[in-house]
């Protein structure tokens, strides 16, 4: 009883650990990519004193700027912490907490490998809690993350920073909207009828095994992808910061590890979402479509999966950041009218229409 | 352990259900009820409705309370009009409350004899029989789509009503600003004639 708890708090632990560092490495990977896009060299001088002075490998991670993300953590560690005297200061240190949290706890419902056990032949999905309520679970707690914004924005007691709470929890409350309904047809298809199944992610893997789901309903994935952007609050849709016009939006009083805070959660979200993202639609640990799992039996071949699905989650960080050094930033407006106009009629119908392809799918089999 | 876990949750709830009340800071109040939420969606987990508790996280925790939030901060309630309740009104109320309750724990021990418990039990089993107590969200959906059908339309039809209720009535200030817009349109537009 206290083993297995010790074991799955080590594994909660190891997975925090693993998305931090991830968190911590794609913003070095956004201000290279970003450098790669504008042809700059990007951050290519911090360095430790013994492991940069290694001959070929020491210039090589220079290079690559692989220690910038413990200078900038640790920047925001050491600076000064201000308080702003006009702020509510419980409320103030509340909302990066606030925000962090929900971007943590959704990981635990998300699958991240598989493994066969070499006894049975039986598959285990890894993941932290197979609740059978898994996705709703991770819309629910996202959801939650809405208030670190509403409440880091009225707590900054600050115009241009109630301005960015109020824009971006108010996409982040529509876009939510047609982001549950694209994900329905999924959930469809992962819970066939005569099954005993569940919205858990484990199913829809599963559900994957030969066929990925983005092939068989690609608006549906892209529906879901846009939606993502907004949730993450990342641009075409940064209304939360919208530096242009906002200062720093929601954020615009925070400073040091309370900024930093902000920075790790929405790093935090997007690779959660990506890992949501391919979970539903890119097969999740599975190999490639139609080719069965080439993973042996054992930890070996659980090791390969999880590996498997985090570079599958890396291409996606990879996205969202070519994403962002590409496209402008939508207006306010132009943001409302996508999510309520176009957006949400979209997925309406793009559940009406696979509710009747799998009726008259399951006719025809029959 | 699952007794300690139901102690500590209703404590929590009624707790934070207690700060909603005596605040008087309305966005200290609005906080503590989505702790209230979160509290009666970890007692609905205590009790193995997890559908129903991630439906009271996500819908009124995530989304209604935010509009909540929304209000209070746009109107900048706080600090504002501090309500000072009448004491005769509080102790009235109180009062009630407690007669209330009391009276309720009280009618439902002495009534709650083994023989009546039967009853129930049989009277609801042998309608229910195809309907088998799961946690599972299949169940819940077969059952609200198969015996409970006719109340889920009807509260459907009833939200249906509401809502266009509410667009009825705010589509009058609409009209209203048009027609401005239109007269003042045809204003300019007379006197360009003009």
């Amino acid at each position: 009883m206290i083993l297995e708890v010790l074991l799955h708090v080590l594994a909660a632990v190891l997975m925090i650990t693993v998305v931090m560092t991830m968190a911590g490495y794609s913003v070095l990977a956004e201000r290279k990519v970003s450098s790669w896009i504008q042809g700059r060299v990007g951050p290519n001088r911090t360095a430790l004193p013994i492991l940069s002075s290694i001959p070929i490998v020491g210039p090589l991670i220079v290079g690559l700027g692989l220690f910038q993300p413990l200078a900038d953590g640790l920047k925001f560690l050491f600076k000064e912490e201000v308080m702003p005297g006009h702020v509510n200061k419980f409320y103030y240190v509340l909302a990066p907490i606030i925000t962090l949290i929900p971007a943590m706890t959704t990981m635990v419902v998300l699958p991240f490998g598989q493994m066969i056990d070499p006894e049975s032949g039986q598959r285990i999905p890894l993941i932290l809690a197979n609740i059978d309520i898994g996705i709703l679970f991770i819309f629910a707690v996202g959801s939650l993350g809405v208030y670190g914004v509403v409440i880091g924005g009225w707590a900054s007691n600050n115009k241009y920073s109630f301005l960015g709470s109020v824009r971006s929890s108010a996409q982040m409350i529509s876009y939510e909207l047609a982001m549950g309904i694209s994900v329905i047809p999924v959930l469809l298809l992962a819970n066939p009828p005569g099954m005993e199944g569940g919205l858990s992610l484990v199913n829809v893997i599963t559900s994957q095994d030969s066929l990925w789901n983005f092939v068989l309903m690609p608006i549906s994935a892209l529906l879901f992808l846009i939606c993502l952007f907004a949730e993450t609050n990342r641009t075409p849709f940064d209304m939360a910061e919208s530096e242009t016009d906002l200062v720093g939006g929601f954020h615009t009083e925070y400073g040091s590890f309370k900024f930093g805070l902000f920075f790790v959660s929405e790093y935090t979200h997007i690779i959660v979402g990506s890992g949501v993202f391919v979970a539903l639609f890119f097969g999740g640990s599975n190999f490639l479509p139609w080719l069965p799992n080439p993973w042996p039996s054992g930890i070996i071949g659980g090791v390969f999966s999880v590996l498997w699905f985090i570079a599958k989650v890396v291409c996606m960080i990879f996205l969202f950041i070519w994403v962002r050094w590409t496209l402008p930033r939508f207006r306010y407006d132009q943001v409302m009218n996508l999510g309520w106009k176009i957006l949400l009629p979209i997925s309406i119908a793009n559940l009406v229409f696979y509710i009747i392809a799998f009726a008259v799918y399951e006719k025809l089999i029959n | 352990m699952t007794d300690l876990l139901f102690y500590i949750f209703a404590g929590f709830t009624i707790l934070s259900a207690f700060c909603v009340v005596i605040n008087q800071n309305a966005v200290n109040s609005a906080m503590f009820m989505i702790l209230t939420f979160v509290g009666v969606a970890s007692l609905s987990i205590t009790m193995q409705a997890y559908f129903m508790a991630i439906l009271q996280v996500l819908v009124y925790g995530g989304a209604i309370m935010v509009l909540f939030l929304f209000i209070i901060m746009l109107l900048g309630v706080e600090g504002g009009d501090k309500l000072k309740p009448n004491m005769l009104t509080v102790l009235a109320s109180v009062s009630f409350l407690a007669i209330a309750l009391v009276g309720t724990v009280i009618a439902f021990s002495l009534f709650d004899s083994p023989s009546l418990g039967n009853k129930i039990s049989t009277s609801i089993s042998s309608e229910a029989d195809f309907l088998v107590f799961s946690s599972q969200t299949s169940q819940l959906g077969y059952g609200l789509f198969t015996k409970y059908m006719l109340p889920v339309q009807v509260a459907g039809f009833l939200l249906l009503v509401a809502m266009i209720g509410v667009i009825y009535l705010s589509k009058k200030e609409v009209v209203k600003t048009k027609t401005l817009d239109e007269s003042i349109k045809g204003s300019v537009a007379g006197s360009e004639v003009s």
